[in-house]
């Protein structure tokens, strides 16, 4: 299966090497094509395609800040409008700039109904600030602010279930998508652009530093992460729930855990309470399946 | 607010200042507005929806979630090309802050009508200045206003003066005090207006996949200083954009406001210095005191950024005595006019008795006997005015 040629981030760009989401953005530019227009939240992604005055980017792009790319990105769609031009509008922002801080404007933008795709580059934490936790850090990891102590062992809570709370805004597409299934990322993307109104997708996005990997390990921490159920590939389509890849048999989570440094202090009570968490909700997601209406649009 | 009254373009009527500013807009033909509802710029976020809604005026609107947002908005509409406008007031403004200095960053021009308000805490809705001073050093054009005509008539010139300057530009009436007071202003038509500022083709920013371009990238040490050595370039250069505005308008509309940048209409060697609707109360005493004792000019500053130090230094040259009223206070030192004024003096070695007097506060009234008292004390103490129940307290004895 081959993906377009055209490319639209181009190589040279400053990110880390074995970073998560140039390999994302490629898939998803790709898939959107020329007649697209890029908002960015303030993040690596901005951080390292900008340095002004050079630029990575062959698409039209703003960044504005860090909380408000979905705001940004609504006034964009709003002008379109009335300059009757047509582009896609797609939004590019890391877990901290959807997940927290930009969490009212993102939730703004999809009440209001703009015809956006909000992506989010998922690597778990502020990584770009030097790995500090999001509310998308998933429970026991390390990071900056949640060490491993002797009385508090990494983060304390569980990952906030984005892609439900954005289902429930009544969005008519919402996704989760991992770049090592490329293919299902750009047919996603094709899909979601088909599709008028205020889409979101999460897109997983290994990060390194953080996560502690080798370079090399990219994707298969991906690959990992789906295998093991740690983070389910499906789509919402106006409120009906598929699982897009299910695992002929799900591997143990301790295997994707013990890939990466973030984990390395796991115990194997802390490992047992993972899974248990990821078998639980693997077989939410098979009850949700079952349903017309997982999600009321 | 409730109820359609019918304008009548073209012709004096009496109106809220509020709706002056709404069918000022209406006119200007902002193709995106979004705005967030907060007391008191509730009336013209109101009368632009209805117009709008009515289909009397061709806008998209964003009713956002928050005056962060409508300032992201408004952002990511100017950044793909188009004319913008939104409205504000106190916390609104203040939450508008970090993208403020953003959207300036970006040349990116638009309007914003700000209803003038006291900044929590405690809360309060009142006319003050204090939201203002707060947006002091983002790099937006300040216009201040007197009645319901100079609202109306400066944002038609806000227009021309932000496409030209690309600086963004803040119109300002106090809260209440102008906000919702109804005046005769002459409504102007819309072939009068549309020919004045003509129409928005940006060639240095916008959004298009036929032409890409890379819009609020990082800037390294080595960059970033110059871009802001830029701004002050473009500030400096509008204070000539303002001017010529103003003197345009006055060819096209008959009306004009000072020179756009101060308006002094008397010279005496006593000066009082203020802005916004207390101006017109001073204008009434200025009369009254004539050839008396205290008689004293009135400089009303329009434009408080950029700051135009050079007219205000040029109408002070004969000037021994001066009282800058504020209606804000930068805590732990003065008003921030009065540091203004204070600067632009020492800088050009000016030697003149000068004071403060701090006024009207969170919606304070200040009083016909509370100007009398600053009348009689120009370039003595500073005080603070009417209060601890009417009393004007020195600032040494603020202790």
């Amino acid at each position: 299966m081959g993906l377009p040629k055209e490319e639209f981030y181009v190589s040279g760009a400053r990110n880390c090497a074995g970073c998560g989401f140039p390999t994302i953005i490629r898939i998803v530019t790709k898939a959107a094509g020329k007649n697209t227009i890029i908002v960015n939240a303030t993040g690596c992604m901005e951080v390292v395609s900008t340095p002004y005055p050079q630029t990575a980017w062959k698409l039209p792009w703003v960044h504005a800040a860090f909380e408000n790319a979905a705001a940004v990105a609504s006034g964009v769609e709003a002008a379109l409008k009335k300059l009757k031009k047509d582009a896609n509008v797609i939004v590019f922002g890391g877990d901290g700039g959807t997940y927290d801080i930009g969490f009212q404007a993102l939730s703004g933008m999809m009440e209001r109904g703009h015809n956006v795709l909000y992506i989010c580059y998922d690597n778990e934490a502020y990584e770009n600030t030097g790995i500090q936790r999001s509310s998308s850090t998933p429970k026991f990891s390390w990071t900056t602010t949640t060490p491993i102590g002797k009385k508090i062992r990494g983060k304390r809570r569980w990952k906030k279930p984005i892609t439900e709370i954005m289902a429930a805004h009544g969005s008519p597409f919402v996704a989760t998508a991992s770049p090592h299934l490329h293919m299902d990322l750009f047919n996603k993307v094709k899909k979601a652009l088909s599709i008028k109104g205020p889409k979101f997708m999460k897109v997983l996005s290994p990060c390194v530093i953080g996560w502690k990997i080798p370079s090399n390990k990219t994707i298969e921490v991906e690959e990992l992460a789906v295998e093991s159920g740690v983070f389910p590939i499906y789509e919402i389509v106006n409120g009906k729930l598929t699982i897009n890849y299910k695992p002929k048999k799900l591997r143990p989570v301790k295997e994707y855990l013990m890939m990466q440094g973030r984990f390395k202090h796991l115990n194997e009570k802390e490992i047992r309470s993972i899974q248990e968490r990821v078998n639980k909700y693997w077989d939410y997601l098979l009850n949700l399946e079952k349903l017309d209406n997982a999600f009321f649009v | 607010m409730v109820g359609i009254k019918k304008v009548e373009y073209g012709k004096k009527q009496v109106l809220s200042t509020s709706d002056a500013i709404a069918y000022a807009v209406r006119f200007c033909e902002p193709k995106v507005t979004a705005v967030y509802p907060i007391t008191p710029q509730t009336w013209i976020a109101e009368k632009i929806t209805e117009l709008i809604n009515n289909g009397e005026m061709d806008s998209e609107l964003i009713l956002v979630e928050s005056e962060h947002s409508s300032c992201s908005a408004i952002l990511g509409a100017a950044a793909t090309g188009v004319r913008t406008f939104s409205a504000t007031s106190s916390q609104g403004l203040a939450l508008m802050n970090e993208v403020l200095h953003v959207l300036s960053g970006m040349r990116l021009p638009s309007v914003f009508a700000i209803a003038s308000r006291a900044l929590s805490s405690p809360i309060n809705i009142w006319a003050d200045h204090s939201d203002m001073m707060n947006s002091r050093d983002t790099s937006w054009i300040q216009l201040f206003c007197e009645s319901a005509q100079e609202a109306h008539d400066t944002i038609i010139q806000a227009y021309k003066i932000s496409e030209k300057a690309l600086l963004p530009v803040f119109v300002v009436v106090d809260g209440y005090t102008l906000s919702h007071v109804y005046e005769p202003v002459f409504i102007e038509t819309k072939q009068k207006v549309k020919s004045f500022i003509g129409d928005y083709k940006p060639t240095h920013a916008y959004l298009n996949p036929k032409k890409p371009m890379t819009q609020g990238p990082i800037g390294y040490p080595s960059e970033y200083m110059d871009f802001k050595l830029e701004q002050q370039r473009a500030m400096n250069k509008a204070l000539n954009v303002i001017k010529e505005t103003n003197r345009k308008f006055k060819i096209k509309f008959g009306r004009s406001y000072g020179n756009g940048l101060i308006d002094e209409r008397v010279r005496s060697k006593r000066v009082i210095i203020a802005m916004g609707s207390m101006c017109t109360t001073l204008r009434g005493l200025e009369k009254k005191y004539k050839k008396t004792k205290y008689e004293f000019s009135l400089i009303k500053i329009k434009s408080f950024r950029p700051f135009p130090k050079k007219e205000l230094l040029r109408a002070l040259s004969n000037a021994t005595d001066i009282a800058v009223i504020d209606r804000a206070m930068s805590y732990g030192n003065a008003g921030p006019l009065f540091i203004e004024v204070s600067s632009a003096l020492g800088e050009a070695g000016y030697r003149k008795r000068i004071n403060n007097f701090i006024v009207g506060l969170g919606g304070r009234e200040a009083r016909i006997k509370d100007f009398e008292f600053i009348i009689k004390n120009i370039g003595r103490e500073s005080y603070w005015i009417n209060v601890n129940g009417g009393k004007n307290i020195s600032f040494s004895a603020v202790i």
